[in-house]
This record gives C-alpha cells, structure tokens and sequence, in this order.
C-alpha cells in the first residue's frame, strides 16, 4: 500500500508532503503449517543436494578443454589441470552446466514476469489465479513447496518472481572468477536454479491460464490442427514464432474484432503455437522449431510475428528471402529493426507493405495485433507466395555442381550422408534427399559449409514436398494442470507401482535420428498402461506419426491422467504441471504436508513416484534448467545421444552396493533396495536402450510386490525384446519371491540361484533420518 | 597424407589432441602391448557395411583373435548373441565410460583396471563426449578409436579415410593381432 498526502489539517497541526508506504497485508488463511524451508536460499537444500550427489556422481565430458571467461585465459584445464583462477576442469564444467541453467531459468522468469506484468495491466492484480475450477484446489504446487505461500491472485504471483529473481542474480554471480570452486557445490547450484526454474514456469502458466481461457486442467481439451498441410494456402497467413503468446493474443483479438476471424490463418511455430491453440482453437500448429526454414521457405507466410525464445536468430533474414513482412515483438529480440511502437498502426503497415522496412520492432500487443493483419491483407495478394524452394529440375542441375567435399555432412549434428543423396541428385534421383527429409533436424548448417553456396536445406525440403504437404495431424491442445481427482484415482496404483511409471517426454527436436522416435516411444509406453505426458515441441512430434487405422496419438489415446493416457500439457512452461503432479501425488493421495516442505516431498518422490523424463532432442540450455529441477525433485532423466554435449551425466553405481541403502521409516534400520532408481541424469545411444532403461528407470523403492512384478515385466519384456536376451541385473530388483513375474518364474529363479541372490525387506524407504518414526535401539 | 582434423569441423576440443595413427599396425602394436584392453562396440558397428561384413564382424574377429573383453552399447547385444558372439558385458556408453573414469573400478571380471579401450561404431558426436571425459580424468587409460574419422579426444586415431583404407586397415589390424 502506498500513501501520499500533499497536505493534512488534524488537531495537532499541519501535515505536508508526507509519503508512507505499507508492505503487503496478508490474510493468512491456509492452515498448513509452514514448513522448514520458505523461500529456500542457496544453500538452505545442500544437505539434500549432497545425498543425491552421492549417489548420483557426476561424470565430467569436457565440451572444451579451455577456459575463456577472463583475461587471464584462455587456460587448458586438460587432465584437470587448474587454470589460473584455481578452477579445476570438474569445476569448470559443472561451472558451465550452472551457467547454462541460469539462462535457461532466466528464460522462463523473464518470460513469466512479462506476462505477470501484461496481465496485471490487463486484468488487475486481484484476478483469481483459477486453474481448473473445483477440479484443482492444489493450483500451484510447486510455488506452494518451494516458497510456502498459496498465491490466489495475479498480484501474488510478483513475490514468487521476486524469489526467483533474487535466485537468480546469486547463483549467476556463482559463476563469476573466483567465486566457488568445489563442482559439488556448483552441482547443488545448478538443483537450486533448476530449481526456481520450476517455479517460474509454473508461475507463467498459471498466470496465462487463469486469465486467457486456456484449458483448466481439461483431459478433453480440443484436438486441434498439427502440420504443414492443415494451412490453408489460399488465404493470409500469419506466421507467430516463439514462447510468449501474448502477442498472438493480439493478432487473434485484432482478428475477431474485425471481423476477419476465419479469413486470416494464424499459426505458430514452437511454444507459441501450443499458446495459440489453447487460446483459440482455429489456430494451427505448423510444427516443432525444427520447421522452421522449411516452413519460411516455402513462402506460405505472408506475414512473420517473433516474440521470444528458440526463435532462428536468422529468421529476419530468411523472411527477405520471401518477400515476407516481420514483426518483432519482444524488448528480448528486437532483430536490429527500428522500434516503431509510438508511430501509428497504418504508418507501420505502409512501412512494410512497401518493403520501406523488412520488418518493425512493436512492443505493444494489440498494435501489433493491427499491423499483423493489415499487413497480412495488404501484402498477400502483392508476395503471392513468393518462395525461395527451388524447382525439381534446379535441385537436380545444381546438384551436379556438388564436389562431393563432405563438408555439409561433417557440418550436420546428424552426420547425414548429404554428398551420397547430391551424388544422386545430381544423375537426376532424388529418392536418398527424401529419405534425409525425415531425419533433418532443420538447423541449415550444411549450407553454410558448401563451398559452392549449394542450398541444401532447400533441396532436401524440395525433395520432400509431397510429405510435407501431406503433414496433416491432430494434437490435443494443452490441457494445463493435472486435476486433483485424477491424482486421487492413480495416486495410489502409481506409488504402489501398479501403474508401472509416469513418462514424461518433452523437450526440443534435435532427434538424432528423425522424429519418429519420438512418436514410437510414446506409444509404446501408453499401450503398456504407463502414464504419458507430453509437452513443447516433443509433444508435437508425437502427434505427427499416424498408425495403421490412419489415428495419431492423440486420437488413439486418452487425454486423462491415467493409465495408458497421451497428454498434452501444453507450451515449455506447462512442463511445470508435470513435475506438479509429482508433488501433488505426495501431497493430496500421501497427504505429506507440502508447505515449503522440499526435502521430505522429494525424497518421497524420489523412493515412491516412478516418474521418468524423457527429452530425446534436448538442444536448448532451457531444457538443461527443466532436467535440473527434476533432479532435486528425484526425478530421472533421459536424454538423446546430443544430450552428452550438457558436459556432464549424474550416474549411479548399480555395482557400488553401499550406495542403495535407504533408511527404513518404521525402524531406522538401514535396507539394501538395488539401485533404484539407477541414474539421475542419463544419455542414451538409441531408442532402443533409451526404452528399456525408461522402464528401469520406473522402479522405486516404495513399490508393492505386485508393482514391482508388474514393473519387472515391462522391464524384462522390452530387454528381451529390443536387447535379445535377459537383463543381466534382474537379481538387483528382486526383493522377495513375489517380486518375480509369474510367467517368468523358473528362468528368474535360476538366475537369482547363480547370482547368490539373497531374499530382503521392502522398507519404508527414505534417505532423511528426521523421517525415522522409531529409532533403532 | 590425410589430415588429422575432426570428422565434425566444429568438434575442436583443445590443446591436446589424438596421435595419428598412420598404420594400421600401429593400432596392432597398442593392442599388443596392453595387459587388459577392453573393446567398445556402439551400434553403428551393426550398420556400417564394409563390402560383404559388417563392422561388428570385424570386431568380433578381433576381439577373438586378440582375447580382448567385449563391451556392447545400446542395444547392441542382440547383434553380437545373433552372431553367435557372447561379450564380456553390455551396458550404456556413458556406464561404461563413467566406469572406466573411475581408477578404482576392477573391471568386468574383477581383475583390476583396463590400460587399453578401444571404440567404435558410436555416434561420433556421443564418442568424441566419452573419450572427453577419460582424456581428462583417466590419466591411466589409453585410448584408441577404430572408426574412419579422427576422434582428437581419444589418445589415439586414424584421420579421417575412406571406407575403402579403414577396410584395409581393420583386415590388417584383424590379421595381425592375433600374432605373436
């Protein structure tokens, strides 16, 4: 509260020019007791960091053997040499991965502070932060563990971002010269950015949620439409790229106000497209960010909106080739164009209608709502789909000039065998550029290597046009949160292992091998009865492969949280609600307190939740921040193959035996449980191994014997199936005969017998000894 | 002479970087010479064909000729059991790279640790990340790669060549090790 008065009359005298500021007033009306860690600090976590580091020890793959970030470098840190600061090479990667996190939670604050702000404005401080109605009660969950406030208003929403904020600036300073110098503790730092990492995702959701009408927390949100070939051509078309909806908002509220609902396409590329169809369900999703050359030079967009995050930073560039208008709309991105925010709305849309300005820097929503479709209407009829993908007979002519140099496929992330596909390209075949069409993650570096200036992208995108044209799917627009009933139902089947696992697949698309994968391993976890949950661009992947009956994913399976389920939460952001329903299981089904109550939730996630996170083609240093925060939060992940390049894997010792023991609750007696769950932090070769470890993976613990049966199963199942043999750790997993799957009992049995297996008790695990309720003697 | 530059252009590790192994026999006298060599094998040993074998049968030569311990990766296993090949383990390429970063780690069979590794058919991305890691935290450990492109992380290896010479050069490495 805030109190100025120029001049006041009372009987004791004249009062002027007197100012009085007020903190806020809170009702405290939650009665969960406060726990022992609101707003925790840099090290409030440490000693839960320290245990998990323990068992999960980090091994270091240098990315760079130098260190270049003060004047005294470069320093060579080979062998783990010290540099001139004292920083080892341990220190320097774990160094490296904390910076990485920072930005990528500095990412998702700064992006959810921006829509806090532009929806206070909006809609005032006091709007209700509802997620779901009566469905979700707990609707901020982690906002709740971490700081140990209930925010109910958009207002309540800035003291958590001020946490975050203050967060932020220490654990980025952490990683100034001379700062701290153990990895171990830079490994806990990189927990806690991960960390309010979550909390700023979830506070952008939430906030974007309660006031624009997306999905509340609905398993039936509409199936919207996903690909290239759902874009009407014959009309306008608006092109959003990005993360921030808000100025899509603009664009679709501009659009229905004027009567061009339904006249004009609007479609988005990455998180922004997510945002755009929970908002409006006419809107379309052109792809993951790896359509996005593909897409612009096509020439289908007439007009192109930027706004932030994950955005080609040549996007500008490539829009000229088409002849396409720009517009940037983020104070984060503003691409080197001229800001024109204060000029009026028809000056700018002459400006680019003209191509006086390739593009404008608009930092007001609703003006750029206007510009967008004026600009859309005027220039549409003017570029007539002007497209820079070349003709067949030019592929196959240009092909010819090839050297056959190798030096596009030594540039491809992929190691594509490009020079073999221009080889035949060039004699007039272009089958082997349509085979690369599906396994091109679309980061256009081959044409930057060629010699000859060959545009290879475009070629490949050429060659592959028919598919292209034919991506025609369905995704289920992001539901948001996961209801508190849906919790209650699978609650009790997930902690008991009867629902083998929670699978999480999210995430970027730098797919070491096509997207496809992607799509496979959703499936077969959802016909397996695990829960699967999907977000950001991974989420659009899974919808684009389709199965015999002609289905996607998202028309196959249910959007409900439960067994064999495809869910879609929604944009990067929604990935909060997939860590939330981990915290919610142990809070509404375990009843623990969740109140700035961190290390007991995640210890009990940790040892009874088998949720698994799975990001095939994490790219991005935000993915980095999302897989720390489910680290501390005990929840493993997976990466793709790219996913060695974060520098470092948190690996468990399943042949250390001293590193499995767990306390048991009810006795304080210290119990052997195997290594689950084995890794925390985990790169995969392939899909293959990446599908048997995620089901490892799942075991906790916690789990019944008949969970664990149920879990073995799918465990030994997908290891014979995909390894060809049996697991040779079975013996690690099995606590007493009735953990033995029925079917496989004799050849188990046997194992166990060469293997000097030795029966034990399945305990009430926990790592924390405060969690003891009867010491031992 | 081929030069020794990184299959990926990219991939410039820093001021240490692999010895170039311009013979294949080279790569036998380091075979030779270790008291306990262990052999990675990633899946693209299963995908690589080098005129009528695939790389994995070369391997599988190898390894026998040689006595040299097995390691499958991902989900290579399956290859090597249908070749009739049973390796000495198979486990994830970052288990056993963390594995053999760890100085106290006795090894598959408990005898104690490797001198020698030698991989393979990895991405070579995934590769270059691993053999990072042992170049800088395991001072006791050798390594050496046998895929036609120049690993600079690795202790030692061949340039980048064609598939025709790395052919050559795996049919002499295959012939000569088993040698005295």
């Amino acid at each position: 509260m805030h109190l100025k008065i120029d001049e006041l009359k009372t009987d004791v005298g004249l009062i002027k020019n007197i100012e009085l500021s007020i903190g806020r007033i809170i009702e405290e009306a939650w009665a969960e007791p406060m726990g022992p860690t609101p707003f925790p600090s840099l090290t409030a976590l440490r000693e839960w960091d320290m245990k998990l580091l323990q068992r999960y020890k980090p091994f270091y793959m240098p990315f760079c053997d130098l260190c270049c970030l003060c004047t005294f470098g470069k320093c060579d840190l080979t062998g783990n040499k010290r540099g001139a600061c004292g920083i080892d090479m341990a220190g320097q990667q774990s160094r490296i991965v904390l910076l990485a996190c920072c930005i990528g939670a500095a990412t998702h604050i700064g992006h959810a502070r921006h829509l806090v702000e532009h929806l206070i404005e909006k809609f005032g401080r006091r709007h209700p932060i509802d997620i779901g109605g009566l469905n979700v009660k707990v609707e901020a969950p982690i906002t709740r563990l971490v700081c140990g406030v209930k925010p109910e208003t958009l207002g309540e929403l800035e003291e958590v971002l001020d946490y975050t904020e203050t967060q932020l600036t220490h654990l980025l300073s952490v990683t100034h010269t001379g700062q701290e110098g153990s990895n171990i503790d830079f490994e806990s730092k990189v927990f806690q950015a991960g960390m309010v990492d979550q909390v700023g995702m979830e506070v952008a959701d939430i906030a974007q949620i309660a006031t624009y009408g997306f999905p509340k927390a609905d398993p039936e949100a509409p199936l919207v439409d996903l690909g290239f070939g759902t874009i009407n051509v014959e009309k306008p078309v608006i092109l959003c790229i990005g993360h921030n909806v808000v100025p899509s908002v603009g664009i679709i509220e501009y659009m229905k106000e004027n009567g061009f609902d339904g006249e004009i396409e609007v479609c988005g590329l990455c998180c922004t497209a997510h945002d755009i169809t929970r908002y409006y369900n006419r809107g379309k999703i052109v792809g993951p960010i790896s359509w996005q050359l593909r897409f612009i030079r096509s020439g289908v967009p007439d007009v192109i909106v930027l706004d932030e995050q994950c955005i080609r930073i040549d996007a500008l560039y490539e829009a000229q080739k088409i002849k396409a208008p720009v517009i940037v709309a983020s104070e984060k991105n503003c691409m080197g164009l001229p800001n024109r925010t204060n000029d009026s709305a028809d000056a700018i849309v002459e400006d680019l209608v003209s191509g006086k300005i390739p593009g404008a820097l608009i930092l007001d929503p609703e003006k750029v709502g206007e510009v967008a479709v004026k600009v859309a209407l005027k220039v549409t009829p003017l570029r007539k789909k002007f497209k820079v993908i070349p003709e067949v007979e030019e592929v196959i002519q240009r092909a010819k000039e090839c050297k056959q140099c190798n030096d596009c496929r030594r540039a491809c992330p992929q190691d594509l065998n490009i020079p073999e596909a221009m080889k035949a390209a060039g004699q007039g075949t272009l089958t082997k550029l349509v085979d690369l069409y599906d396994l091109c993650v679309g980061c256009g570096r081959c044409e930057h290597a060629c010699p000859v200036s060959l545009p290879i992208h475009s070629f490949i995108v050429k060659a592959g046009e028919k598919k292209m044209k034919e991506e025609t799917y369905k995704v289920r627009a992001g539901r948001g949160a996961i209801q508190d009933v849906e919790i209650r139902n699978v609650g009790s089947p997930i902690v008991l292992g009867e629902i083998p696992g929670v699978i999480a697949v999210v995430g970027c698309a730098n797919y070491p091998k096509g997207g496809a994968e992607v799509s496979e391993i959703c499936r077969e976890f959802a016909n397996r009865r695990y829960i699967v949950v999907t977000s950001g661009c991974a989420a659009m992947t899974a919808g684009m492969y389709k199965d015999e009956e002609g289905k996607t994913p998202y028309e196959a399976y249910t959007g409900e949280f439960a067994a064999g389920c495809l869910v879609n939460v929604g944009s990067c952001v929604a990935n909060s609600h997939i860590a939330g329903a981990a915290i919610k299981i142990a809070n509404i089904f375990a009843k623990r307190n969740l109140r700035a109550n961190y290390e007991e939730i995640a210890d009990y996630i940790l040892n009874r939740v088998g949720a698994v996170g799975v990001a095939w083609g994490a790219y991005s240093q935000k993915a980095a921040s999302i897989a720390s925060g489910c680290w501390r939060l005990g929840v493993p992940v997976v990466v793709g193959p790219h996913g060695t390049k974060y520098r470092r894997m948190l690996l468990g010792r399943a042949d250390h035996e001293e590193n499995w023991y767990v306390y048991d609750a009810r006795t304080g007696e210290k119990v052997y449980v195997g290594p689950t769950p084995e890794h925390l932090f985990y790169a995969a070769e392939t899909k293959e191994e990446a599908t048997v470890m995620i089901a490892k993976l799942c075991m906790r613990p916690n789990d019944t014997i008949k969970g664990r049966a149920i879990k073995l199963t799918h465990y030994i199942d997908l290891h014979k199936r995909l390894f060809g043999t049996m697991p040779e750790d079975i013996h690690l997993f099995v606590r007493t005969v009735g953990d033995i799957p029925i079917t496989m009992k004799d050849e188990i049995v046997k194992i166990l017998e060469e293997k000097k297996w030795k029966e034990t008790v399945i305990p009430d695990p926990t790592l924390l000894p405060r969690l003891i309720r009867k010491m031992k003697e | 002479m081929a030069t020794a530059e990184p299959w990926q252009t990219a991939e410039i590790p820093g001021p240490r970087k692999a010895l170039v192994i311009t013979k294949p026999e080279v790569a036998v006298a380091m075979v030779k010479r270790a008291k306990r060599p262990i052999l990675i094998v990633g899946h693209k040993a299963a995908e690589v064909e080098l005129e009528d074998k695939k790389l994995i049968d070369y391997m599988i030569e190898l390894a026998r000729k040689a006595n040299i311990s097995v390691v499958a990766t991902a989900h290579m296993i399956s290859e090597f059991l249908k070749r009739g090949y049973q390796p000495a383990g198979w486990m994830p390429a970052v288990d056993i790279g963390n594995r053999l970063a760890d100085s106290e780690w006795k090894g598959l069979d408990g005898n104690g640790p490797y001198d020698l590794a030698l991989f393979v058919g990895l991405p070579y991305y995934m590769e270059w990340t691993i053999l990072s890691g042992l170049k800088h935290f395991a001072p006791n450990l050798k390594t050496i790669t046998l895929d036609n492109v120049y690993q600079p992380n690795a202790s030692w290896s061949f340039p980048n060549i064609s598939i025709k010479d790395w052919m050559e050069n795996l049919k002499v490495i295959t012939e000569k090790v088993g040698g005295e």
